[in-house]
């Protein structure tokens, strides 16, 4: 990965080039601050690393004679991993997604490629188990996809990881320009309801980005499920360039600029399909040890309360069951409702989740129907169907289609339902421990 | 998403009309096809389908949208009700938002 930052026709540090001949290979100032080395007079010696450093001699002798490492002797275990990037700089360290750095009217802007790596399909992993969700975002700025000119249009992103990530797979090929906001690590249509993916970012993000002195027209290509923070007159006013609503889905930019910037209908509505609903289940479930916790604890205790004041047997036989019916309750709620959402009866998502909730509770309490009465079995079910309608309800917060004025108007009806069904659950349960 | 179908009679969206010049910017940015055009005007073709997320009536260059937005998700209603009890809880369940 040679550099080619001093060729690019868009630089305009050409001191660099002229007066003072750059190390070869090796860019003149890639991370784009403003202390630039070669410009300032002669660099100190002593600092000098790299191939820039060709006098700088070792003191070990197994060491390779060449001290850039481009020989193939070693002195012990196998050659060495590549050097350094000459893109590093002390404090930073450039992100895999970059290939290199080109110069341009605004400074050096980061190249980057649309392959994931290991550590990409790593964190998307994590993220969508739920772990440093909150915390996956790359540094908002300038990027260029391929190698954009003056002409080349402008797509403006969040700068979620996992957004950015995915857009840049689905840019492969094109030479545009990508404006990276800072949304706080928040995807785009969250952002713009949270009001991270605001107007007012957009118009500052064009701002210091130098973007005007980047491209020659006035268009930015706008997801279009930011359209609820952002209003495209008023970033027309702040910062003169027009917002052009782009498609829904990034897959969908490519076609949309081959297109003319047209999107058709089916670009512009969202989808919830099965594989889209699936990979939300582990993030649900991600938010359940700490209140599973204090329903272990609440479970076996209650179930230890008998004839005998507490049995210890009984807090852990009958605290099993309780548990049992806890986690298919949640399975029901918060995996079988999203996987099976447009299958269930019902508008309300309490009553799809009650609907799961009350077979999976029935199949905990016919499998132990042996260890407890029909009161427990009762128990049971209802404490499995309060669960799982609660879980089911939290879904509406992970759907493209629910309204506030109509989750509120279930959650008035659910919630004391849901309540009443789980005081009566513990009811009966009790109740169960007295007569077996 | 005529697959999907949440609680009916509930939105708060409304449109004006009398004020509307027709210039599609709703169609444009509604995520689920609410607005099309009729005539020199728009109309609302689904109401039902509205999510109330207020992309429409930000973006109106007329104010001819009313709607109350917010995000339809249980658990931020709840924390909002906790809050509005001074009640402080961490954070909420399964939401995105």
């Amino acid at each position: 990965m040679k550099p080619d930052f001093p060729q690019e026709s868009l630089i305009t540090e050409d001191c660099c080039a002229t007066s003072k001949p750059l190390c070869e290979g090796s860019p003149a100032n890639p991370g784009g601050d403003a202390g630039d080395p070669c410009c300032g007079g002669p660099p100190q010696e002593s600092f000098i690393t790299g191939n820039c450093g060709a006098t700088l001699k070792s003191a070990c002798d197994c060491l390779p004679a060449d001290p850039t490492g481009d020989t193939d002797e070693v002195c012990c275990g196998g050659p060495p991993p590549p050097k350094t990037s000459p893109y590093d700089k002390p404090g930073y360290r450039v992100q895999r997604f970059v290939a290199e750095f080109i110069g341009t009217a605004v400074g050096p802007v980061p190249r980057i490629h649309s392959q994931w790596g290991v550590a990409d399909r790593f964190g998307t992993i994590l993220t969508r188990l739920g772990v440093g969700r909150h915390d996956y975002r790359v540094a908002p700025g300038i990027y260029s996809v391929g190698h954009p000119d003056a002409e080349a249009p402008v797509v403006v992103t969040a700068n979620f990881k996992l957004t950015f990530d995915t857009v840049r797979r689905d840019l492969n090929g094109r030479d545009l320009w990508l404006l990276v906001l800072d949304t706080h690590g928040i995807n785009v249509w969250c952002a713009a309801g949270k009001g991270t993916f605001s107007t007012r970012e957009v118009i500052s993000r064009v701002n210091t980005s130098g973007l005007a002195h980047l491209v020659q027209h006035r268009k930015l290509i706008l997801p279009q499920l930011c359209a609820t923070g952002v209003s495209g007159r008023d970033v027309k006013k702040g910062c003169d360039f027009e917002v052009v609503w782009g498609p829904i889905r990034s897959k969908d930019i490519v076609p949309f600029l081959d297109q003319g910037m047209t999107a058709d209908d089916t670009m512009r509505r969202v989808t919830f399909s099965f594989m889209e609903r699936l990979v939300l289940i582990p993030v649900e479930l991600s938010y359940l040890p700490k209140p599973t916790l204090w329903v272990l604890l609440a479970a076996f205790i209650i179930s230890g309360i008998g004839p005998s004041i507490f049995s210890i047997q009984g807090a852990l036989l009958r605290g099993g069951m309780a548990m049992a019916a806890y986690l298919v309750g949640v399975i029901a709620g918060a995996a079988l409702v999203p996987a099976l959402l447009p299958y269930l009866p019902g508008r309300a998502f309490s009553v799809k989740g009650a609907i799961t909730g009350v077979v999976a509770g029935a199949v905990v309490a016919l499998f132990f129907s042996w260890h407890t009465n029909g009161w427990g079995m009762v128990g049971l079910i209802l404490w499995s169907t309060a669960i799982s309608s609660y879980l089911a309800m939290n879904f509406t917060g992970s759907t493209p289609f629910t309204s506030p004025s109509g989750v509120e108007k279930e959650m008035r009806r659910a919630i004391p339902i849901q309540a009443a069904s789980a005081l009566a659950a513990v009811a009966v349960w009790i109740t169960s421990g007295f007569i077996a | 998403m005529k697959e999907f179908r949440y609680l009916p009679d509930v939105t708060t969206l409304k449109l004006d009309r009398e004020l509307c010049i027709g210039c599609g910017i709703c169609h444009l940015v509604c995520p689920h096809g609410v607005f099309e055009p009729d005539g020199n005007v728009m109309e609302i073709v689904d109401l039902n389908g509205c999510m109330e997320c207020g992309a429409c009536s930000h973006n109106c260059p007329v104010d001819a949208i009313s709607v109350n937005p917010g995000v339809g998700c249980a658990s931020l209603i709840i924390n909002t009700w906790l809050k509005d009890k001074r009640i402080t809880k961490s954070s909420g369940g399964g939401c995105c938002c």
